[in-house]
C-alpha cells in the first residue's frame, strides 16, 4: 500500500532536512512543474480528482481555473495554505506540518505556479509551536536551495512565502474570514461572491487550500492522475489521513486508501473499543459532521459515500461516541464550542446557538421541559443552510440534528430522569 | 510608545507584507511576547505605529484567544475543553488542576506563576485529555501527571 503523504514522517523523529527530502525525491515534482506550463499543471491536477481536503471536498484543479491568467490579470495573485485546523478532533494537517514540512512548501510552490502566483502565505495556527519552528527552518533552507525567491530554479517564475501565526480563532479557517484574518482585520467572513479566486486578499485573485490538499500536489504532478486515481478504493481517488478519537484501544492518525470503511478505521487501526466500552456512534470528520451509527459502519469514508449516509466526511477525523458517554452531554459540549466561536455577525448564528447551548444545558441539569426537544428541532433548521452568513452555524446544527435523530430515547431519559442519568 | 526592540520586531515583518495594517496580528504578538500582554496603552501604541484606529485594534484583539486583554501568570497552562477530550475526561483534569492551583478556571495563582485558561481544540486528539503549559504540549494527561509536569515551571 503506497503512503506518499507520509512516507517521510516518523513518529517521534525530526522531519527531513531540505537535503534529507531531495535525496527522497523531494523537489523533482516542482522542476517537472516548471518545464510545464501553468495550464498544463492545472489540468493535470483536475484531471486527477483530487478535492479539498479542508472539509468541503471542493475539486482543487477546478478551483485553479477560477484564477484569472494571462497577462492582463489582476496582480499581484496570492495563493494560502489553510493551516488553522481548529475544528474540534481534527488532527491531521499537523501531522503533516511538523512531520514534512518541505512536502507543503514544493506542493505550494507547484500550487502558486500553476495560478501564477507573486506571493503565498501560510496561515497557522498559534497553537502549533513546534510546526512554525518546523516550518521557519524549511522556508529558510528552501529560500537557500532556490526553490523560492525571483527566479526560481532559473524557470523565471518567482514567488515569495511567508508564515502568518494566527492568534486563535476558529473562525479565521473559514476561507473569506483568513483573508480578513491576513488583512489585518477582524476576522468576520464575507459576502460571496465575489469568490476568492477573483476577488481575495486585499481585492486581488487568491487561491485557498488545504494543507493536506496541497502536499498531494507534488505526487499527482510526479506521478500522474492515473496513478493518483488508482489509490483510492472507489471513484474517489488518492490517499486520506484518517484519525481516530474516543474511547478507541489505539487513537491515532494513518494514512490509507480513500474510501477505506469505518469499520476498518475502527477495528483494525484502532484497535476497536476499549473493554468495557460499546460503540455508538461516530463523527465522520471532525466536530461539524452529522453523526453516523452502527448501520453505516460498512460506509466508505470517501466524500460521496459519506453524504449519501446522510453526513459529510469533513475533515477525515472521526470522533467515537461510546455507551459510557452521554450523547446529550457530548453535544452540549460540541454546542459549546459553537456559540464560543460564532463571530457574532448575524443574529440567528450567534443567538441561535447561545440558546441551543442553555437549551442543552437545561436538559443535562433537570430544568428542561418537553417543548425544548421541538425547540431544539427547529433551531436545526433555523440556523441550517441558507440561513447565516457562512457555515459556521450550519455546521454547528449537524451534529444535533443528527444527534436528534439517532439518540432520541437520551433526550427523552434526560427529560424523565430530571437531569443527565450518566451523572 | 512602541519600545525600540517592539518597534525592531515588528519591522522585520513589515517588508514581507502587502500593507502596513495587516502586521496588526504580528503587532499584537510582539508586544505581548514583551510585554506578558497586551495592556490598553500597548494596544494603542501598536495601533499608533500602524496607523490604525485603537477602536479597530481592539476589534481585532479582543477576536482572538491568544491575545491576552488582562495580565497573566508567568506560565499559561491551557487545558483543551473540546469534545475529544471531553469525552476522554477533561472535567476530572480540570477541577484536578483548579484544586492544585486553588484557582478557578480563568485566574491566575496569587503568586502570580499560573494562570489557567480552558481552551479550544489543541489538536493532540488522539493524546485527550491534553493541555499546554506555555509552548509545550503534553498528551494523556492523567491528573496524577500534573505535579511531573507543573513542576517543571517556576
Ligand atoms: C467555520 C469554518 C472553519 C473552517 N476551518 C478550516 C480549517 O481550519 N482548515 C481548512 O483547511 N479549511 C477550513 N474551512 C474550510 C475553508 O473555508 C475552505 O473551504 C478550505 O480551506 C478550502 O481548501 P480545500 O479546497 O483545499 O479543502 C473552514 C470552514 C468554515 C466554515
Ligand atoms: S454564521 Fe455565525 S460565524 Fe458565520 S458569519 Fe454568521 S455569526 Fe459569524
Amino acid at each position: 500500500m503506497e503512503t506518499p503523504l507520509t512516507r517521510n514522517i516518523l513518529p517521534g523523529r525530526e522531519p527531513p532536512t531540505r537535503r534529507a527530502y531531495e535525496r527522497s525525491g523531494g523537489y523533482t515534482a516542482l522542476r517537472q512543474a516548471l518545464r510545464m506550463t501553468p495550464q498544463e499543471v492545472q489540468k493535470r491536477v483536475k484531471d486527477s480528482g483530487l478535492r479539498g481536503r479542508g472539509g468541503a471536498g471542493f475539486i482543487t484543479g477546478l478551483k485553479w481555473t477560477f484564477v484569472p491568467m494571462g497577462d492582463d490579470a489582476p496582480r499581484p495573485k496570492y495563493l494560502v495554505a489553510n493551516a488553522d485546523e481548529m475544528e474540534p478532533g481534527s488532527f491531521k494537517d499537523r501531522l503533516l506540518l511538523e512531520g514534512d514540512p518541505h512536502q507543503l512548501l514544493e506542493g505550494m510552490i507547484i500550487a502558486a505556479y500553476a495560478i501564477q502566483a507573486d506571493m503565498a502565505f501560510i496561515f497557522l495556527r498559534w497553537a502549533y509551536r513546534r510546526a512554525a519552528r518546523h516550518l521557519e527552518q524549511a522556508i529558510a533552507e528552501a529560500c537557500e536551495g532556490g526553490y523560492l525567491g525571483s527566479d526560481i530554479l532559473g524557470s523565471g517564475y518567482g514567488l515569495d512565502l511567508h508564515l502568518h501565526v494566527s492568534a486563535g480563532r476558529y473562525m479565521c479557517g473559514e476561507e473569506t474570514a483568513l483573508l480578513n484574518a491576513l488583512e489585518g482585520r477582524r476576522a468576520n467572513p464575507r459576502s460571496k461572491p465575489p469568490f476568492p479566486p477573483v476577488s481575495g486578499l486585499f481585492g486581488k485573485p487568491t487561491t485557498v487550500n488545504n494543507v493536506e490538499t496541497l502536499c498531494n500536489v507534488p505526487h499527482i504532478v510526479a506521478n500522474g492522475p492515473d496513478w493518483f486515481k488508482g489509490l483510492g478504493r472507489g471513484s474517489d481517488g488518492g490517499t486520506k489521513l484518517y484519525g481516530v478519537s474516543g474511547k478507541v484501544k489505539r487513537p491515532g492518525l494513518w494514512e490509507l486508501p480513500m474510501g477505506t470503511p469505518a469499520r476498518e478505521l475502527l477495528e483494525e487501526h484502532a484497535g476497536g473499543m476499549r473493554d468495557g466500552v460499546r460503540f455508538r456512534g461516530l463523527l465522520p470528520g471532525g466536530a461539524s459532521t452529522d453523526f453516523l451509527v452502527a448501520e453505516h459502519l460498512d460506509v466508505p469514508m470517501d466524500f460521496d459515500s459519506v453524504q449519501k449516509a446522510g453526513s459529510r466526511l469533513g475533515t477525515g477525523t472521526m470522533i467515537v461516541l461510546d455507551d459510557q458517554t452521554c450523547p446529550v452531554g457530548m453535544l452540549r459540549n460540541l454546542e459549546h464550542f459553537f456559540a464560543q466561536e460564532s463571530c457574532g455577525w448575524c443574529t440567528p448564528c450567534w443567538s441561535g446557538l447561545a440558546w441551543v447551548e442553555r437549551m442543552l444545558a437545561d436538559l443535562e441539569e433537570g430544568r428542561a421541559r418537553p417543548e425544548d426537544l421541538e425547540q431544539l428541532e427547529a433551531h436545526t433548521r433555523l440556523l441550517g443552510p441558507g440561513h447565516t452568513f457562512c457555515a459556521l452555524a450550519p455546521g454547528a446544527m449537524e451534529p444535533l440534528q443528527s444527534g436528534l435523530k439517532y439518540f432520541r430515547g437520551d433526550f427523552e431519559e434526560h427529560l424523565r430522569a430530571g437531569g443527565c442519568p450518566w451523572k | 510608545m512602541l519600545s525600540a526592540a517592539e518597534q525592531r520586531d515588528i519591522e522585520e515583518v513589515l517588508p514581507q507584507l502587502p500593507e502596513r495594517r495587516a502586521a496588526c496580528i504580528d503587532a499584537l504578538q510582539v508586544v505581548q511576547r514583551h510585554r506578558g500582554w497586551v495592556s490598553d496603552e500597548g494596544l494603542a501604541d501598536a495601533a499608533a505605529f500602524l496607523g490604525i484606529s485603537v477602536e479597530e485594534m481592539e476589534g481585532v484583539a479582543t477576536f482572538y484567544n491568544g491575545i491576552f486583554r488582562k495580565p497573566v501568570g508567568r506560565h499559561v497552562i491551557r487545558v483543551c475543553d473540546s469534545v475529544s477530550c471531553w469525552i476522554m475526561g477533561c472535567d476530572r483534569l480540570k477541577e484536578a488542576l483548579q484544586a492544585r492551583l486553588g484557582v478557578a478556571a480563568g485566574a491566575s495563582t496569587a503568586d502570580g506563576r499560573f494562570t489557567l485558561l480552558p481552551n479550544v481544540c489543541l489538536g493532540h486528539c488522539d493524546h485527550g485529555p491534553a493541555l499546554m503549559v506555555d509552548d509545550d504540549l503534553f498528551g494523556d494527561v492523567e491528573p496524577q501527571a500534573l505535579d511531573g509536569i507543573l513542576d517543571g515551571y517556576r
